[in-house]
């Protein structure tokens, strides 16, 4: 950490090193670049199946892994992309995936809803909502036996806080004080569904009370804001004070998946949470604080647009998974009398 | 024998996502105790819009959204079909049904019997299943013979529009717990449906083509892929039964028994995981039948194949019965090849 003297300056730029920041800022562009490649590729029938965009969410999926290692574990959400860049995943391999390839993380079993990068940390996006839940309690427990220090974090969305798996995993991750960080990523909808209609509770991290672990709702479309909350809720997990609830507030700015047709929300709703856009306010702090210039920001940019086109293309290119290879990887030992 | 209650309205062309909206339609216009419940079914209408603007004519109180809570959801429709209402609860996904498998499978299922006949639980349920849209493990299973085999419920999956409503106004009817699987690939596939209320009996197989060399049993989508089977079939001279089982319990013993007596040979097609599967009901009933005195060849089962249904498309496609492996198999099996 640097030793400059706190005073305005954000938590972030006193916390971090500035490779770390731009390194930051460069995550969240080549996320935004990624859903919108991810989404280009969709509209033109190259991609099949359903895709959930991030877009408008960057903030809170790379704030959160900041003090991460590739030894601490996530698990994400059907919405998971970011979550999967955030914790250092590659491209290539990523839309590799989108396009049912062999190459791909999944090895084109899984495609958007199933990106994972068990490699580094990423236990997985989720089909089901509220899945990650318990698991992700399993992953702290597994660290705690073992000793190996990791921590978990724990990302969903605003609807899955109804899920009774949500309850009974932050019970358990209370009573066992478990090094795990739950992020709740509210984006005000659980697909059509508000939260106000949907939760009893106004703010989602007052459900933190209930069992007995901080709870803090938070900007999360200000990176600084959610770095500073993860990080604390990191340094307590490792310091075996148990589990954290933050509630990173944001926005999906893209319909829920490519169904949506935005008939539970009006324009200008979308309209204002476009201009509280996450990657702007990112890049002026740190363009304010001296850590790059508005050039450096363009260019870096432009440099994330380039992997994101050369990432679709090798997917395109890469081979097929065979057929005859569709029930391998059911069993870890292979028997023919499964088949 | 397919007989449906009898039907005075005129025929329209409806999809089969409109047929089950309009059967929803009728029973919340004409019984006060309906109410509709899922994820996503007002404003959104529905992840498939089946239940469209139902809200809008109906309002959010009988139209309601439930949160993300599928056990909770389905086992409040349980309690509210215990003590008077007539809830029709959707689940967003078939698979999500997983999540609601306690309050169906203990609850639902076994309250009437547990309590000694005291109540009855009229509860419908409807579940978009099956595979072939790119949405992977988690979002394409068929899950019917899983419920299937719980005393308790009864398990329908109509394959047209016509059978989509009769089915879903017979389990309105139905004292008991009647789940419905929709296939997803069918809500856009248009028929025809008379306007109006029938009903379609619960139970009761259809015959969709009558033929005398060999049954071909079939449930959901596959009873339609079994018909274009048929047809190619039958330029080669070999002349299949497709019967759609339309509900899988209770099986109509009578249907595929009568058909196998007559043709001597039975191919079992489903897309459920091929294993303990719906197939295997199926075979069983005509090898413990005098129907199986009537074969000329082996029972032979279609089924989905032993894995998770996978994202690629080429794969998904290849683990699930298609229409040139039915016409394959039924070939073989005519020809006396197995
Ligand atoms: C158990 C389960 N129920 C329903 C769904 C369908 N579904 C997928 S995403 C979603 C909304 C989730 O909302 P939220 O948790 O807020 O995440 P967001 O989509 O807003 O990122 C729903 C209802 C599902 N995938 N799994
Ligand atoms: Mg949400």
């Amino acid at each position: 950490m640097p030793d400059t003297p706190p005073g305005n300056t954000p938590y972030a730029v006193r916390a971090y090193r500035p490779e770390a920041l731009r390194e930051a800022l460069r995550k969240m562009l080549l996320i935004r670049k990624f859903e919108e490649g991810a989404e280009e590729c969709y509209m033109r029938g190259l991609i099949h199946g359903t895709m959930h965009l991030s877009i408008g969410q960057e903030a809170s999926a790379v704030g959160a892994c900041m003090s991460l290692g590739d030894d601490d574990k996530i698990t994400s959400t059907h919405r998971g992309h970011g979550h999967c860049l955030a914790k250092g995943a590659g491209v290539d391999k990523m839309f590799a995936e989108f396009f049912g390839k062999e190459t791909g993380y999944c090895r084109g079993r899984g495609g958007s809803m199933h990106i994972a990068d068990v490699a580094k940390g990423n236990l997985g996006a989720n089909g089901i909502v509220g899945g990650g839940l318990p698991i992700a309690v399993g992953s702290a427990l597994s660290a705690k036996r073992l000793g190996t220090g990791a921590v978990t974090v724990c990302f969903f969305g605003d609807g899955a806080n109804n899920e009774g798996a949500f309850h009974e995993a932050l019970n358990m991750a209370s009573i066992w004080k478990l090094p795990v960080i739950f992020v709740c990523e509210n984006n005000r909808y659980g697909m059509s569904v508000p939260t106000e209609r949907s939760t009893a509770v106004k703010n989602i991290a007052d459900r933190a009370i209930a069992y007995a672990m901080p709870g803090v709702t938070l900007d999360g479309n200000d990176f600084s804001a959610v770095a500073e909350a993860v990080d604390g809720a990191v340094a307590r997990a490792r310091a075996g004070d148990g589990p954290s609830l933050i509630e990173n507030v944001t926005y999906r700015t893209r319909g829920h998946s490519r169904s949506d047709r935005n008939r539970y929300r009006s324009r200008q709703e979308i309209a204002l949470w476009t201009e509280r856009d996450p990657i702007p306010r990112m890049a002026k702090m740190l363009v304010s604080h001296g850590v790059m210039t508005e050039d450096d920001v363009e260019k870096m940019e432009a440099a994330a647009a380039d992997e994101i086109a050369s990432g679709i293309e090798a997917a395109r290119s890469a081979p097929e998974p065979g057929v005859e290879d569709a029930t391998r990887d059911v069993y870890t030992v292979h028997s023919e009398a499964m088949e | 024998m397919n007989a449906e209650s009898s039907v005075r309205g005129e025929v329209h062309e409806l999809s089969y996502a409109e047929s089950i909206r309009d059967a929803m339609d009728i029973a919340l216009g004409s019984d006060e105790r309906v109410v509709l419940m899922g994820e996503d079914i007002g404003v959104y209408g529905g992840a498939f819009q089946v239940t469209g603007s139902l809200v809008h004519k109906y309002g959010e109180d009988r139209v309601m959204d439930t949160p993300i809570s599928e056990l909770g959801g389905a086992g409040v429709a349980v309690g509210a079909a215990l003590t008077g209402l007539r809830p029709i609860f959707e689940f967003q996904f078939s698979d999500f049904s997983t999540l609601a498998m306690e309050q169906i499978v203990n609850q639902a299922a076994k309250l009437r019997y547990m309590l000694g006949g005291a109540v009855s639980v009229p509860l419908v349920m409807r579940l978009p299943s099956g595979s072939g849209t790119g949405a992977a493990a988690q979002h394409s299973q068929s899950l019917e013979a899983w419920y299937g085999h719980v005393p308790g419920l009864k398990v329908a999956q109509p394959s047209t529009p016509r059978d989509a409503k009769g089915l879903l106004l017979a389990a309105l009817e139905d004292p008991d717990p009647v789940l419905i699987f929709e296939h997803k690939l069918l809500y856009k596939m248009k028929g025809p449906v008379p306007s109006g209320y029938y009903t379609t009996p619960i139970g009761k197989a259809a015959v969709r083509r009558e033929g005398t060399d060999l049954t071909i049993a079939a449930n959901s989508i596959m009873a339609l892929k079994a018909e274009e089977a048929a047809k190619t079939l039958a330029d080669e001279g070999i002349d299949a039964e497709v019967i759609d089982l339309r509900t899988v319990r209770p099986i109509d013993r009578e249907t595929v028994l009568a058909s196998v007596r007559k043709t001597g040979r039975l191919l079992c097609v489903y897309e459920g995981v091929k294993t303990l599967g719906v197939g295997a009901e199926v075979s069983a009933m005509v090898a413990e039948s005098d129907a199986f005195d009537f074969l000329d060849g082996p029972i032979v089962r279609l089924g989905g194949a032993e894995c998770p249904i996978p994202y690629n498309p080429k794969l998904e496609e290849a683990v699930v019965p298609q229409v040139p492996a039915i016409i394959r198999a039924a070939r073989d099996l005519a020809n006396g090849a197995i």
